[in-house]
């Protein structure tokens, strides 16, 4: 009886792990493609180029000190479209994600520090 | 019994090739690392500069073409686009189409560069350029500017130039079946490097084409 569960259990998760695999987020050396398709892709070309519009249309009025902010935030949001999907890291595993997190961090720490130097100078 | 043949062969084929996909991923995000750090380092020089002198910032950025800036956001975007649906394709098993797809990035980086040529030589032409008659008439924050915009355009033109390279060598890759809808690492790594510099772009185009 106890044996028979066993067995069953080890079908389950050798049936588990040859779909984890096959969708290949975690484990093993060789890529497998993550569920390729065209549609997604596009409809985000088509998303990055009606920001690129807006981004435009936006500079042609005169926002002041805003400008810079609005500009900066379009481009954020374009990159993250663009690391999510045309580089994939939404499929990415997790140490991806934090890789560039400390990345981000490290950027932002020296610009702040740097504006430490620039505000109490000029 | 069938899943346990699956592995071996796969085993097997791991040890006989010695591939590691995973790997050649992380080395290609970590070098991105390094690349984003060498443009933040600029980009923070670009803040600070741009902090110290306003007016002239504003003044200099009026110089420059907006639709020729807007046209070349297109053409990167674009490009950006092709290698993705380069990647699909290839997954899919059509050689002939992901290789169209990465021609249509090819030949969208080489009109970058040209539309670049362009905006360089009008720019030289006006006397903007390191003793030029234009720049030294200009205040300090303009000649700031300009001492940025060609720095760091020139240096994603030439990151432009380093990803066509990667992305021919792929594509010869493809054409000798070398890259497969099995194994296709390189032709990955290629587009991360290609989007990593759209990225780029997408941050050079408003902070010197649009905000004046």
């Amino acid at each position: 009886m106890n044996n028979n569960h066993n067995s069953g259990h080890a079908i389950d998760n050798s049936n588990e792990h040859a779909d984890a695999h096959g969708h290949g987020h975690d484990d093993g050396h060789i890529a497998v493609a993550h569920h390729p398709s065209y549609g997604v892709n596009i409809l985000v070309w088509i998303g990055l180029l009606s920001l690129t519009a807006i981004t435009v249309a936006v500079a042609g009025i005169n926002l002041g000190s805003l400008a810079l902010t609005v500009a900066l935030m379009i481009a954020l949001v374009k990159s993250m479209f663009v690391i999510n999907f045309f580089m994939h890291l939404k499929f990415e595993n997790k140490v991806f994600k934090i890789f560039i997190g400390i990345c981000m961090l490290t950027f932002i720490i020296v610009l702040i520090l740097t504006f430490f130097d620039l505000t109490f100078r000029y | 019994m069938s899943y346990n043949t699956d592995t071996s062969n796969q085993e097997i084929q791991e040890m006989v090739i010695h591939r590691d996909d995973f790997g050649s991923k992380m080395g290609m995000w970590l070098f991105l690392f390094t690349e984003i750090l060498l443009f933040g380092g600029l980009f923070i020089l670009y803040a600070g500069y741009r902090y110290i002198y306003p007016e002239g910032f504003a003044a200099a950025a009026t110089e420059l073409d907006v639709l020729l800036g807007t046209i070349n956001t297109i053409i990167l975007l674009t490009s950006s686009l092709t290698v993705v649906l380069a990647i699909v394709a290839l997954q899919k098993n059509n050689k002939k189409l992901s290789l169209f797809f990465l021609w249509v990035t090819v030949i969208c980086g080489l009109v970058f560069l040209v539309n670049k040529y362009f905006e360089w030589g009008a720019k030289f032409h006006h006397g903007i350029y390191p003793k030029g008659p234009a720049l030294q008439e200009m205040s300090e924050g303009e000649v700031m500017y300009f001492g940025l915009y060609y720095v760091m355009t020139g240096l994603h033109g030439l990151h432009i130039v380093i990803g066509l390279a990667f992305i021919g060598f792929v594509m010869w890759q493809i054409h000798k079946d070398v890259q497969t809808s099995t194994n296709f690492q390189k032709l990955e790594n290629s587009g991360l490097y290609w989007h990593l510099v759209d990225i780029i772009w997408i941050f050079l185009f408003p902070l010197f084409y649009l905000i004046h």
